[in-house]
């Protein structure tokens, strides 16, 4: 039994590793979104792809530009799906429906990786391998040229050009995400993840029973998994199978890889602006929640409730053992966290506390410390509605880095901060509405209803991880949980590139004392305060009727 | 329109409510509430549950409908009290707007008049006032002068004087001449007047949503728009758990989360802003000039008349060598006899004082001759029958006239004049000649700019607040330096012409920075047209007042700094209360969740941690609680919030303190108050 003090001791240490890393990597993002030169490599894909990498793009262009890149690349990798049949190395798997390669197209392009189906009897290595993996790079690269695009609001000044989506995203790719997840892949083996091209294989188990084991590229697409905040995994079981995730280490170090990039963005955004105490504030922040999240989580998990949790000493259920209550919940807590949706252990066993932790992760708006890109602008806009709200209490027409709020701004923020709720609302209000998805899931109340809300709250926040204990296998699922994921990811983006052209055209103010510190410890506890009242207010009532009803005796 | 500053007693008393009522009933009417969508929930909710109390009554559902309608009314009585008190002093303005019959001159008429109604002037016709007849509308004195009384606008009752030419020449509708006879060229046309835009301006009938206001109404109404849906989709999440909720419930659970306290005291808190600006005698031509006043970053302050008093004062005299003290102050006096400026007068109190030198009137120096100052020889002095010349003036035309005579220049003048320039001070050569003899300087009186009392601390405050203040003035550097330093400016802009403003101000404003600045010449207009908040002096030029987007009726121009101030506290009073709001909700879940699903799910009676009755009663109370918290704030809205100046990271501690946390913690006990008076009552189970 893994105690508290092995539990700090990781925790403690994660820390220091994330806090070390932070700095060098926020500077070389910094560095990589500003820089004048182009590499070889680089150019040779502009001129295949016919792109001018000095023109600088409206946001209108910058969003279309981005919007007709995903839709080539969902429609691309549907065919993909669609096709597997007739295309090498499928291993015998056949193409997907249509619902289900739409759901499954949808969920890879928009950093969702919602797995509806098992991976290991669905899908083949080349579908693996060109299809997922290279979205989950590609989906990485679009979320950090987002975020990019809305520091250049803030730094830029009297214009109407944020930048060149198409450098933006190549640079993500080619000095960002690749770099990384080579390094990655090859600590990963090392830790004895598979990295081959072997298909099913009949094996007999020590108890005399046979069983099929698929290996597959699977340590390369584990690497960029976790590093692109996708969580999309090769087999069903996702970092829970040991093929995916064998030791403690390689469980340590996969919770490392998926904080890493959105840790160190709020370094890259205090660099580029030139007042990095301000990223650190919005750092804090991320790190605030987080902390919170997990300590809410762990303490449900150790907590001993129920009978038997009580016998064994700990919510054991559903865990595995070789990480044990205290590194499954700062997985939990990480994954939910980052909107990565990676799962080394089954939600919906969580204690119903535990599992209203993991929902409220994500609920917060996918911001402790968010998705690669996505979680810097989400925690940006809601910096912004702090500003607002307190900012009119300094008497001033709010600013934040020298940028007004009119109203202008206040009715992107708004719409923002609409889309999240509106979408999991919506949706399950509709699942709980209507017999047929009702049908679905297989707990009844108030069980059911966490199922439900934690289904709509993955899919429109992109986290992708999945509570079970629903057959999402379905018509209503599927086209629904497509359809929350991509107005949660399409929506907010656009949103966010307008507000972005809105913040470059205005004129800098200079700060002084009468303006409203946006980087000090009261700041950073006014940002936590307003996200958690925001998402408490609108999420509080259905919370209530799930976990909290079934948690509180 | 006497009044200044604060509001006269028993403003917010029972009795204004009361008078107010009739107003705010009138104000119910749907195409009024949909103005405001925050507050149209609440009316289509409040109609909801009375039909549905209709059809089934009972205490509690009768009990929330007629809870929901008084949180309509409360809101509608928060704009009426606001606008009421704007109607009050636009009906004493009205009754100087009574008809007026004008004198009108037939043009190319040798003088001719004719007899025309007021409102049938055009602009650029000319009229004749005479002594106690009524200036029948906006113009410019192009002949004459006239003492005007114009206490009907600025509530000021001494009069004031009105010439041809110069920065005196504007003519308001509305007032009455005095004495003499003036003629007025008209520059506005009837109905567009002063008077008119004040009247239009206090009742609130030109008001126009500020910027601020609009992002706030924004963002409001996206709240509603979340709770609306989170309480929708509560009803299928509800019914999935087997307790379907009632209607009234939910509608009541609605009202209470969506900001009604914000939005029903939103317009109040415009209007009142207005009126408080209106209270300290300024006129703005726009909301949005007040809410600018409070992002002001740079004050541009005229050192006379702002920073120092109008008139210097002699305060020493500074002989050359061979020359005592005595003989200076004597000549001094004699050049400063028929001086009747503040700064000769001051040169005789002073050499009465130090030297006992008697002020000789005027007629006992006999046959002197008075030399007056001109703008050409830049001095004045007196020259006596006994072949005597004094002179005093600028040390440069001092200097001119001693060589003139064939005096010799002395060296030792020039470090006199410079230490007193450079010590802020203004320095006044004096030189007298004997008959026939060249002239001799005599030694220099200094005249020093007296810095207005307290002015210092304001500086200070505004400092605090992040606003930096530029001192405009045309003295020469080294005086203006030590000016600027004793006063506690931040800069100034020396030797100043108009064009040297305009460029500050574009330097500023490129620098992303709001600039204010008062002014009342004609040269002043273009500038005070650029500046984002310009206050034209009401005694200035119309050509300033056209420029400005505020009017100061005192003619104070300190009062850029109260102005900068209500500004801010407007701004501070709006998010304030929507932090409170806000707060709020936090409290009023914690009443009406358990209320509605203890009966569901048992483990939820912990989150009823006020305790309350029966889950009627909860709900009721949360309702009660939300009506009642927009009236107590109703005085809070149109005092607004308290504001002293202070650095931004001050303020937002304090007020979150206040507002934030206060909002947190209040609702808890007014909720649990109003559910122990209210659960005896029958109809709340328990």
């Amino acid at each position: 039994m893994p105690d508290a003090g092995a539990g700090l001791l990781g925790i403690g240490a994660l820390l220091l590793l994330l806090a070390l890393a932070h700095v060098p990597l926020g500077n070389h993002l910094a560095r990589v979104y500003t820089s004048e030169r182009h590499l070889g490599a680089e150019r040779l894909v502009y001129r295949i792809a016919r792109v001018d990498p000095r023109a600088d793009q409206r946001w209108t262009a910058y969003a279309l530009s981005l919007l007709a890149f995903s839709a080539v690349s969902a429609l691309l990798l549907y065919a993909l799906l669609r096709l597997q049949g007739v295309l090498p190395l499928a291993q015998g798997h056949d193409g997907m429906h249509p619902s289900g390669a739409f759901n499954t197209a949808v969920a890879f392009v928009s950093n969702t990786d919602w797995q509806w189906y098992a991976g290991e009897n669905t899908l083949g290595p080349l579908v693996q391998m060109a299809g997922l993996a290279v979205q989950n790079v590609l989906s990485a690269a679009v979320g950090l040229s987002v975020a990019v695009a809305l520091i250049r609001g803030f730094t830029r000044s009297r214009t109407d050009r944020l930048g060149n989506f198409w450098v933006d995203l190549v640079r993500g790719t080619v000095r960002v995400l690749l770099p990384l997840a080579v390094l990655a892949a090859v600590v990963l083996a090392a830790c004895g993840v598979v990295q081959n091209f072997h298909a099913a294989r009949e094996i007999t188990t020590l108890g005399g029973g046979t069983q099929a084991l698929t290996g597959g590229p699977v340590a390369s697409q584990e690497a960029v998994k976790l590093l692109g905040s996708n969580g999309g995994g090769y087999y069903g079981a996702n970092s829970a199978h040991p093929y995916e995730n064998p030791t403690p280490f390689s469980n340590f170090f996969q919770i490392f890889l998926l904080l890493l990039i959105p840790s160190a963005l709020p370094r890259a955004f205090g660099r580029m602006t030139g007042s990095p105490r301000h990223g650190l504030a919005v750092l804090a922040a991320m790190g605030v929640l987080w902390a919170a999240g997990l300590a809410a989580v762990t303490a449900a998990e150790a907590a001993h409730g129920g009978q038997v949790p009580q016998a064994v000493g700990a919510a054991t259920e559903g865990k595995e053992w070789r990480f044990g209550v205290w590194d499954s919940a700062l997985f939990a807590a990480s994954t939910t966290g980052t909107s990565t949706g990676a799962t080394d252990a089954r939600h919906d066993s969580f204690t119903p506390l535990g599992g209203g932790a993991l929902l409220a992760a994500m609920l917060l708006g996918e911001v402790a410390p968010g998705g690669v890109g996505a979680g810097l602008y989400g925690m940006l806009v809601l910096a912004m509605l702090a500003v607002f709200l307190a900012g009119l209490m300094v008497g001033r027409t709010p600013e934040y880095l020298g940028k007004k709020l009119r109203p202008k701004e206040i009715t992107l923020l708004a719409l923002y901060v609409l889309v999240m709720p509106v979408t999991v609302l919506a949706g399950t209000g509709l699942a709980l509405g209507f017999p047929e998805p009702r049908a679905t899931l297989l707990a009844g109340p108030p069980h059911g209803l966490s199922e439900a809300l934690y289904a709509f709250a993955s899919a429109a926040n992109n986290n992708g991880s999945a509570f079970a204990g629903l057959g999402a296998d379905t018509v209503f699922w599927q086209t629904g949980l497509g359809l929350a994921m991509l107005i949660g990811r399409y929506l907010p983006m656009v949103v966010v590139l307008g507000l972005a052209g809105s913040l470059a055209g205005q004129q800098h103010t200079p700060t002084g004392t009468g303006t409203l510190p946006a980087h000090t410890p009261l700041f950073t506890g006014l940002l936590v305060t307003v996200t958690v009242v925001v998402a408490g207010l609108t999420f509080f009532p259905v919370l209530a009727l799930g976990p909290l009803a079934e948690g509180l005796r | 329109m006497t009044g200044r500053g604060g509001a006269p007693p028993g403003a917010f008393g029972p009795r204004r409510l009361l008078a107010a009522l009739p107003a705010a009933l009138r104000k119910l009417g749907p195409r009024h509430m949909a103005r405001n969508p925050v507050m149209f929930v609440v009316w289509t909710g409040a109609a909801l549950t009375t039909v549905l109390a209709l059809a089934s009554p009972g205490f509690f559902a009768v009990a929330v409908a007629a809870w929901l309608w008084c949180t309509v009314l409360f809101a509608n009585l928060a704009e009426a009290v606001a606008e009421g008190r704007g109607r009050a002093q636009a009906a004493a303005l009205r009754r100087a707007k009574h008809e007026t019959v004008a004198r009108r001159l037939v043009p190319d008429g040798d003088g001719r008049e004719e007899e025309v109604p007021g409102v049938r002037l055009r602009v650029g016709d000319l009229v004749v006032v005479e002594a106690g007849q009524t200036v029948p509308g906006d113009g410019e004195v192009v002949e004459g002068i006239a003492s005007v009384d114009e206490s009907a606008i600025t509530g000021e009752s001494a009069p004031v004087i009105r010439e041809s030419g110069g920065d005196r020449s504007a003519a308001t509708g509305g007032t009455r001449v005095l004495s003499d006879r003036i003629v007025v060229r008209i520059t506005a046309k009837p109905g567009d007047s002063f008077l008119d835009r004040m009247i239009a301006l206090v009742e609130g009938a030109t008001r126009q949503k500020t910027p601020n206001e609009v992002a706030l109404s924004i963002l409001l109404a996206a709240l509603t728009t979340v709770f609306l849906l989170a309480v929708t989709a509560l009803q299928p999440a509800a019914a999935y758990s087997g307790g379907p909720q009632s209607v009234i419930v939910l509608v009541a659970l609605l009202v209470c989360l969506i900001p009604t306290t914000i939005g029903a005291l939103l317009s109040a808190i415009g209007i009142a802003g207005m009126d408080r600006l209106v209270r300290h005698n300024v006129l703005a031509v726009s909301g949005r000039a007040v809410e600018a006043a409070g992002d002001v970053d740079t004050l541009l302050l005229d050192k006379t008349g702002t920073i120092t008093l109008g008139n210097r004062q002699a305060t020493e005299f500074v002989p050359v060598p061979g020359v005592s003290e005595a003989e200076l102050a004597d000549a001094a006096q004699l050049a400063s006899l028929a001086d009747e400026t503040p700064e000769g007068r001051s040169i005789v109190v002073l050499a009465k004082e130090r030297h006992g030198l008697r002020a000789r009137e005027e007629g006992q120096v006999t046959g002197a001759a008075f030399v007056p100052f001109s703008a050409r020889t830049r001095m004045s002095g007196v020259d006596l029958d006994d072949g005597r010349m004094v002179r005093k003036g600028a040390a440069a035309a001092v200097i001119t006239w001693v060589r003139e005579t064939g005096g010799a220049s002395l060296t030792e003048i020039g470090p006199l004049v410079d230490a007193i320039s450079a010590s802020g001070g203004t320095p006044l050569v004096v030189a007298a000649c004997a008959p026939g003899q060249p002239a001799r300087v005599l030694g220099v009186v200094r005249l020093k700019d007296i810095i207005k009392a307290g002015i210092r601390k304001r500086f200070a405050e505004l400092r605090r607040m992040g606003i930096r203040t530029v001192m405009i003035t045309g003295d020469n550097p080294a005086t203006a330096a030590a000016i600027a330093h004793e006063a506690g400016v931040d800069h100034f802009l020396a030797e100043a012409t108009p064009e040297d403003k305009m460029r500050l101000i574009r330097q500023e404003q490129a620098d992303g920075r709001l600039v204010a600045m008062t002014g009342d010449g004609t040269n002043d207009a273009p500038a005070l047209a650029l500046a984002d908040v310009g206050v034209a002096m009401n005694a200035g030029t119309n050509a300033a007042k056209e420029a400005g987007n505020m009017v100061d009726l005192d003619s104070n121009p300190t009062k850029l700094i109260e102005i900068v101030e209500i500004g801010k506290q407007l701004l501070i009073t709006r998010g304030a209360l929507t932090t409170f709001s806000l707060a709020n909700d936090v409290a009023k879940y914690f009443a009406i969740i358990p209320a509605m699903f203890t009966g569901l799910h048992p483990g939820l009676r912990h989150l009823n941690v006020m305790g309350l009755h029966s889950p009627e009663s909860a709900v009721l109370s949360a309702v009660v609680f939300n009506a009642l918290v927009i009236v107590a704030l109703i005085p809070l809205a149109l005092r607004g919030v308290a504001y002293r100046p202070a650095g931004a990271s001050r303020l937002l501690r304090r007020n979150l303190a206040l507002y934030g946390v206060g909002g947190l913690i209040t609702p808890f006990a007014g909720i649990k108050l109003i559910d122990l008076l209210i659960s005896p009552l029958p109809g709340l189970g328990g």
